[in-house]
């Protein structure tokens, strides 16, 4: 693969500053006291990591496969690392995604966080840099690193600032699962360095980079080993069914600024995309029917779960198990609809998972609870965040004019050219995500206020509306500019779609 | 002659603005209410300087947005969309005016949010009005449901909210359920989204898949009421009048006529249908639903619900027009579009006005009212003879034709379906013209069964204000005029239909 440097593109090395620039924001947070203080130095930092990631968007070239604003430097050059940086198609958004997520999350516990602050804010710009990290790493064991420091972040605040009364027990359900999955992630890793030691054209040498290991193939046999290695960890991150059991406990007791990140960056398909469709690409073929049963399975049981639900936490669960399902369907179709449809989906979720989950924050201090039974009426008290709530919940039911119609549409067209009516199936979840939404949706924002808490409750604050607003804009404006993100992953989409099927690429090509 | 011009989208941007306008002058009542009036002028401005190009057969379109390399969200104004946004925004403007005096112009938030999406749904409309491909038309199709739900259930009862949760289970599950699937499915066999008169299907598409994305479609655009997808025409009756006359003349119900037209005419052909057999599978379908319907309309005592079941019927008049499959019948069908609308919208004014002034709801209440309100009464009479089909009004144009249609196709049982279906509703019509009219007044509850309130109104019955009768002779009128000039209309059908 080529790259482009990030020397030729910018002038200066714009992704380690992104990933950086979190860590400096942290180390003068440690210099301030003040609490009004500490929050606008936090968000500032935010903002500039915003604004830097939204040059990266507008500065990459586009209709291109190279990878781009690449830096490296060596490492340890004797097992062939280095430290290196770089975005394609497939990755790209997900920087700036990760940047407005943190800016949402700053804004939407603006008031709500009261316990610790100072380190509660450490703790999501540390996630951030290893998210960052995660998103623009193509050295493999660096990928590995960055995957691993997300969870420390992750642990502390699920067990410090959760809502719920086991907290401690959903942080350690979610991060035992998380080792399990990271070990079999760095054997994969390891299986994949050295088969290219192997190859003809290596000279002997290991290598752990991305660029380095997709123009040389591996061998059939130890494709499907990596692919269950890799596969195995990713499905435990996504979660994809059976391996989503650290899901709900993990929303319903963790923080909600802990839960966007859980619930709205769905690390686990961007793995595939980045490595398990592009490094071992037979293998993926070969199994791609394993996927699709899974993947089907998922979309239904979700829905269906999710459907008898009166959390909405809880609720929310269950639809990201559902969604994550849609999104492999999507891949599992090996084709550019589908491959499309499910990276458009998983940056839809990034802002429409996010938006669900800020309304059950904002609805859990209103009414001390997102238990269905408790609410009832919402909507005459706080009609700003019932709006919100309602472009929420039209995105997650995937409505055309929402962010959440284009990536469901390009699944389902992807998926019905490669498996045919079995799809079907597939498309009954949408009508499912609509009657559990919008259900909930009514039960909790109309009718009858129920309660004094309800009767009480006050509006969203400044700080929140901001927040709101960004996501109920981006919702909508991609909904009716799908473009605007497909154009940049269109030509790395075709070229996975080309190792995939490599025939038909011949095939075209007479 | 095709030009590509910006016009189709300001058409949609007016009603945006108008919205817009309503919420910045939210507490400048009747400034807010006429932010629609005027939006709905702009509109039509906008509307009437496509016409000249849409009567030469040609198009007015642009491209708003690409989704993949061929699929784009795009507006295409033709002489059909044409005449369906025309419609719209004339009745926008007079329901606007109407609701005015209807529902007051009180600065309450509740009125705020009526005004505000009455202006979104005419967007909707436009939008699908001048949709170019399959997929502009879901979009705007599904925002339609969505947007005109706050208006279902604005009273805010518990009735209310019932109903207008049927409404949109109804609406919102057959369209997932059914019309994105034969879209998805017509994409596959078709390879295009976009519109094209004669259809888009190949001539090697399997028939057996063509006849099931058929059927879906039938199934998923439940805005044209066929049989089995009616019911959330009678559960949206609990919205308050001029609601119904958006749902039953302006928008809603037109727009899921208009998706069969453009599903049967563009997408399939009438010539593909023809082959699969499907015409008469959809003629069965709406024979079936008016035969239905209008029994039921004649059991029924409830104005509401009568008109109801009267529109469930009337709208697959227009459906069986097309089905036919002749000349004749799509004229017809197109023809009756708009004057179902100006009739049905002239009886639903009418049946608000009785309701203004008496707090009457039911058919047998209104004996002898025709003395008390002979505006309204002579307004219900001309939109009665418009859907019953007799001279001079434009519902009597459209039934010639349909009944040519059926002649020339030799559907001789449709002809039949059209003639009993024409005695049910005269049946059901002229009972209650020739009570209101001809019978002698008698003790009504004073405040009607409608008043909950029950004997604390006057019983003195007299006219509303100008803005409920204005709105409501003004479309008695045009109803009279299209059935004595129909030519100008009938000319820009001829093109519509190809």
């Amino acid at each position: 693969m080529n790259e482009i440097t990030a020397a030729e593109q910018v002038g200066f090395p714009i992704l380690s500053t992104l990933v950086f620039l979190p860590v400096v924001t942290m180390v003068a947070l440690g210099f301030t006291r003040n609490d009004r203080a500490l929050r606008r130095v936090a968000l500032a930092g935010a903002v500039a990591v915003l604004a830097l990631s939204l040059l990266v968007t507008v500065s990459f070239r586009r209709g291109a496969t190279d990878f781009q604003f690449a830096e490296q430097l060596p490492w340890v050059e004797a097992i062939g690392l280095s430290y290196h940086l770089a975005v394609d198609g497939v990755s790209v958004l997900f920087v700036p995604l990760t940047a407005l997520l943190v800016v949402v999350v700053m804004l939407s516990s603006w008031t709500a966080v009261r316990y610790q602050p100072k380190a509660y804010l450490m703790a999501v710009l540390a996630f951030e840099t290893a998210a960052i990290g995660v998103f623009t790493a193509v050295d493999l064991i660096l990928f590995f690193v960055f995957w691993e420091l997300m969870l420390i972040p992750t642990y502390v605040l699920i067990k410090v600032w959760g809502d719920g009364s086991q907290r401690g027990r959903a942080a350690l359900r979610y991060v035992l699962p998380m080792l399990l999955g990271s070990a079999a992630l760095l054997v994969g890793f390891i299986l994949l360095g050295v088969s290219h030691r192997s190859a003809p054209g290596s000279g002997g040498a290991l290598s752990f980079d991305l660029l380095v290991l997709m123009d040389s193939p591996v061998p059939l046999g130890s494709q499907t080993a990596v692919f269950f290695l890799l596969a195995f960890a990713f499905a435990l991150k996504a979660p994809m069914f059976p391996f989503h059991a650290w899901m709900p406990s993990t929303l319903l007791e963790g923080p909600i600024g802990m839960a966007v990140f859980l619930g709205g960056l769905k690390m686990g398909v961007f793995g595939f995309l980045r490595f398990v469709l592009p490094l071992v690409p037979d293998a993926f073929a070969a199994w791609s029917w394993l996927v699709a049963v899974l993947g089907v399975t998922a979309v239904l049981y979700g829905a269906l779960i999710a459907l008898v639900q009166s959390n909405l936490r809880r609720l929310l669960a269950f639809a990201s198990v559902s969604h994550v399902g849609l999104a492999m369907l999507g891949l599992s179709s090996l084709n550019a609809q589908g491959l499309q449809g499910a990276l458009f989906l998983i940056v839809n979720l990034g802002l429409v998972s996010t938006a669900m989950l800020l309304v059950a924050g904002f609805v859990q201090q209103r009414a001390g609870s997102t238990e269905v039974a408790a609410l009832g009426g919402l909507a005459q008290r706080t009609p700003a965040l019932a709006t919100f709530a309602l472009v929420a919940c039209l995105g997650a039911v995937a409505l055309p004019g929402t962010s959440g119609f284009p990536g469901e549409f390009l699944i389902l067209l992807g998926a019905f050219r490669a498996h045919g009516w079995p799809a079907t199936i597939a498309i009954m979840t949408v009508i499912l995500a609509a009657a559990y939404t919008l259900v909930f949706f009514e039960r909790a924002f109309h009718g009858r206020i129920r309660s004094t808490i309800v009767e009480a409750a006050a509006d969203l604050r400044p700080h929140e509306t901001v927040a709101a607003g960004i996501l109920g804009v981006a919702i909508v404006a991609l909904g009716f500019f799908p473009a605007a993100v497909l154009d940049y992953s269109s030509e790395s989409v075709d070229d996975l779609v080309g190792r995939l099927n490599p025939a038909s690429t011949v095939a075209a090509d007479d | 002659m095709d030009v590509s011009s910006l016009t189709p989208l300001f058409a949609l941007l007016a009603p945006l603005l108008g919205a817009a306008g309503v919420v910045l002058l939210r507490h400048r009542a009747p400034a807010r209410e006429l932010c629609g009036v005027v939006a709905g002028i702009a509109q039509l401005g906008l509307v009437a300087t496509m016409v000249p190009a849409v009567r030469a057969g040609g198009t007015v379109s642009v491209t708003l947005s690409t989704f993949l390399p061929e699929v784009s969200i795009a507006l295409r104004a033709d002489a059909l969309g044409v005449v369906l946004a025309g419609t719209a925004a004339v009745l926008w403007v007079l329901t606007t005016l109407y609701a005015m005096g209807y529902l007051g112009i009180a600065p309450e938030p509740a009125l705020t949010r009526f005004h505000a999406c009455f202006c979104l749904t005419m967007a909707a409309t436009v939008g699908v009005a001048f949709s170019a491909n399959l997929i502009t038309l879901y979009l705007f199709y599904e925002a339609l449901t969505v947007i005109t739900y706050p208006l279902v259930t604005h009273t805010g009862t518990a009735e209310a909210t019932r109903g207008g949760r049927r409404y949109l289970a109804y609406q919102l599950g057959s369209g997932i359920a059914f019309l994105l699937p034969a879209i998805v499915l017509t994409y596959i066999e078709a390879g295009t989204f976009d519109f094209a008169p004669g259809g888009i299907f190949g001539s090697d598409a399997s028939g057996a898949l063509l006849v099931i994305i058929y059927v879906l479609y039938l199934l998923g655009i439940a805005k044209a009421a066929l049989m089995p997808v009616h019911s959330w025409l009678p559960a949206a009756m609990v919205a308050p009048v001029p609601v119904s006359a958006l749902l039953h003349a302006v928008a809603v119900v037109n727009v899921g006529v208009f998706s069969v037209l453009r599903v049967v005419l563009d997408v399939f052909g009438s010539d593909l249908v023809g082959e699969l057999g499907l015409g008469v599978l959809t003629l069965v379908v709406a024979s079936v639903t008016i035969l239905v319907a209008s029994v039921y309309a004649l059991r029924l005592d409830n104005l509401k619900g009568i008109l109801a079941y009267s529109t469930i019927g009337q709208l697959s008049y227009m459906i069986l027009g097309v089905a036919l499959l002749s000349p004749g019948g799509r004229t017809g069908a197109v023809l009756h579009l708009v004057g179902h609308s100006f009739s049905k919208i002239t009886l639903f004014f009418a049946v608000g006005s009785v309701y203004m002034a008496s707090h009457r709801t039911l058919a047998s209440e209104l004996r002898g009212i025709g003395r008390q309100l002979p505006w309204t009464m002579a307004a219900f009479a001309i939109g009665a003879l418009s859907i019953i089909g007799l001279p001079p009004t434009v519902g009597f144009v459209a039934k010639y034709f349909l009944f040519l249609g059926a002649v020339e196709a030799g559907q001789w049982a449709a002809l039949l379906v059209l003639s009993i279906s024409t005695l049910l509703s005269a049946g059901y019509y002229l009972r209650i013209l020739r009570s209101a009219l001809f019978d002698a007044a008698v003790a009504v509850p004073a405040g009607g069964s409608g008043d909950a309130a029950g004997l604390l109104r006057a019983p003195t019955v007299t006219e509303s204000g100008a803005l409920v009768i204005g709105p409501m002779l003004v479309t008695a009128a045009v109803t009279l005029l299209l059935g004595v000039a129909p030519g100008w209309l009938l000319d820009l059908i001829r093109v519509s239909i190809g």
